[in-house]
């Protein structure tokens, strides 16, 4: 019986109790959801070229209505429509370029943490040339030599975000690596492809997934920072900085042209940083 | 006589800092038959450990170096094998159950998978052929199989160790290496846990090397004997040899370090002083600055080997072929 009560239980269901206590998280991770959600359906309830791009003189710089739920623009569109599908730019250059750094990132620095020596200290050396360079200026110098499109900016975010996974996973590797059960998983005569996907991978990840959550956020902001400077994707594509910047003009009078825009930025930082600080609560295991 | 499964001639280990070499083993000698169970007993330190790792080729490298010396295991030696090939005989020709089970278990994996594995990697078969066996070796040290689907943290140091003891065993090797088994345990899974091992041990006919600093495991559960100092054998025999014919003052003072059950009011006389240290070890022989025998030449000239039979010896200046076989130089309270 006992058996029984205790199966399946395993650590990550554990964490993941944890963090259902946690109420902010909650918040987060329901606001998190929500976006994507709303991310992702848009296409089935906006049409891309009627609604979203599509501009309508006659019906321009409308406040706040029932017709129009979050006012329009000067160009006639409507605010709300082009906030869901910025959620769309957003969300996917974010993910996708931090999926990236991670995949790159994570196997630099697991490679290096792991092994050490001259290769640790060659990679780790080719990272710190990278983190010497701000993040927003080198998608600035990608954005000018290759043209601003959105697969440039999630190139040059993923770039510059690769030496921070690298040296959070490279730090928690070596943690790792001189525990016993490493020592333990050599003398059954593991291979070390096996040693690092099955043993040191699995425990060095729990810092990795808050850093995760929180560099998604911080890129999101550097997206919005690029665009509202015009680097970053091209109008009339929605994004929420490029909409923040062009409502700049009318600001006086009509607010709400950068009010929504900066709201939803706002909402979605915040909604990250709460799951991030969540996690990171979750994954301490001096909170058990 | 049968073919050792183990041999190791002369082993000088080093592990080399920046801030110095320190002298690990110094000529390390030790030969175990099929079947026995020889015990390597000294304090912190003495480079017990660092010879188990070495039969693996484990040592840590760097800064661990192996200086001189040859290891075969099975006839085969351990130094001029490559790394592919110590991978096929590690937890298969010889498995090592570590020191602390708190730590030498993967938290984040189960504890079936974690002993599958070694039938995975040696056996080369399906998982789930892989789990099944792992159920069997699972009830053999007394943890019901229903239990394999959970995490080491659901378990206590006591069923930890069994599940080390298990994953050791998967491989059915030919040579247990077993470093400190016990000592994270209480007394009563301590006694447990060996009375379990002693009874595996028989039944799958497994040599062993037995890591530790408590001679009442030794008593229990060892044929043969090894007292290690500075990196160095300094006696060996077999259990009577060691525990009524004492002949090495570093061993009768381990002996009178432990508590006499029989007078419980007598005082307990430890060994003055403290293990050298492994950078900067005396000249001569090494125990001589705590030995309450010392003599003059003991800071001079390396001890020879001398033999009171054919398999027990010691190291000392106290002892010649003639007086050795007497006793008498050492006199117990």
């Amino acid at each position: 019986m006992e058996a029984k009560k205790h199966k399946k239980k395993g650590p990550i269901v554990e964490v993941l109790q944890r963090l259902g206590r946690n109420k902010t998280a909650m918040v987060g991770l329901a606001i998190v959801i929500m976006l994507i959600v709303a991310a992702v359906t848009s296409p089935f309830f906006y049409d891309y070229d009627e609604v979203i791009i599509k501009q309508n003189i006659p019906e321009r710089l409308q406040h706040p209505s029932k017709t129009y739920i979050f006012g329009t623009d000067d160009l006639g569109r409507q605010i709300f429509p082009r906030i869901i599908y910025g959620a769309r730019v957003s969300l996917s250059v974010g993910f996708s370029a931090v999926a990236i750094a991670f995949i790159v990132g994570g196997f630099l620095g697991a490679v290096g943490g792991y092994y050490g020596g001259v290769i640790d200290n060659v990679i780790m050396r080719f990272m710190d040339i990278f983190l010497a360079i701000p993040g927003t200026l080198f998608a600035i110098t990608i954005a000018a030599a290759l043209g601003s499109n959105i697969r440039n900016l999630i190139i040059a975010l993923a770039i510059s975000s690769v030496p921070g996974f690298a040296r959070i996973i490279r730090s928690s590797v070596i943690t790792v690596r001189d525990v016993e059960y490493i020592e333990a998983a050599r003398a059954i005569g593991a291979k070390d492809s096996r040693i690092v996907l099955n043993h040191v991978i699995p425990n060095a990840l729990a810092p990795v997934i808050v850093h995760t959550t929180l560099n998604v956020a911080s890129i999101i902001l550097t997206i919005a920072g690029l665009s509202f400077l015009g680097l970053g994707v091209a109008p009339p594509t929605p994004e929420w900085g490029a909409m923040l910047s062009a409502g700049r003009t009318y600001i006086v009078g009509h607010s709400y042209m950068t009010a929504f825009p900066g709201f939803a930025i706002m909402i979605t930082i915040l909604a990250l940083n709460l799951l991030g600080d969540g996690l990171r609560d979750a994954l301490d295991p001096r909170l058990k | 006589m049968d073919k050792p499964i183990l041999e190791i001639k002369n082993l000088v280990v080093e592990y080399r800092t920046e801030d110095g070499v320190v002298q690990a083993l110094n000529g390390l000698d030790l030969t175990i038959s099929p079947g026995e169970t020889h015990g390597l007993v000294g304090e912190t330190g003495a480079g017990k450990t660092t010879t188990g790792l070495g039969i693996l080729k484990l040592i840590p490298d760097p800064p661990g170096v192996v200086v001189d010396g040859e290891i075969y295991l099975d006839g085969k030696n351990v130094q001029e094998s490559n790394e592919k090939e110590m991978e096929g005989m590690r937890g298969y020709d010889v498995s090592m159950i570590f020191q602390d089970p708190m730590t030498s278990l993967n938290p984040v994996m189960t504890v079936e998978k974690q002993i599958a594995e070694v039938y995975e990697l040696h056996e080369n078969i399906k998982e789930a052929e892989a789990l099944k066996k792992s159920h069997e070796i699972l009830e053999l040290v007394g943890i019901p199989a229903a239990r394999g689907s959970e995490y080491p943290h659901q378990f206590s140091g006591g069923m930890k160790q069994r599940v080390v003891i298990a994953i050791a065993l998967a491989g059915n090797p030919k040579l247990l290496i077993a470093d400190e088994p016990t000592t994270a345990l209480d007394v009563t899974i301590q006694a447990q846990v060996l009375d379990m091992m002693k009874h595996l041990k028989e039944e799958y006919n497994t040599a062993m090397l037995m890591i530790t600093h408590d001679l009442g495991i030794v008593a229990e559960i060892c044929d043969k004997v090894s007292v290690i100092y500075a990196g160095r054998i300094v006696e060996q025999g077999n259990l009577v040899d060691i525990f009524d014919n004492t002949r090495h003052p570093y061993t009768e003072g381990l002996f009178n370090s432990l508590p006499n059950l029989a007078d419980r009011t007598q005082k307990l006389k430890p060994i003055k002083g403290l293990m050298p240290d492994p950078s900067d070890l005396p000249t001569g022989c090494p125990f001589h600055p705590r030995c309450d025998y010392a003599m003059d030449i003991c800071s001079k000239e390396k001890p020879p080997r001398v033999f009171r039979t054919e398999e027990h010896y010691t190291e000392c200046h106290l002892y010649n072929e003639a007086n050795i076989k007497e006793g008498g130089v050492i006199k117990r309270d």
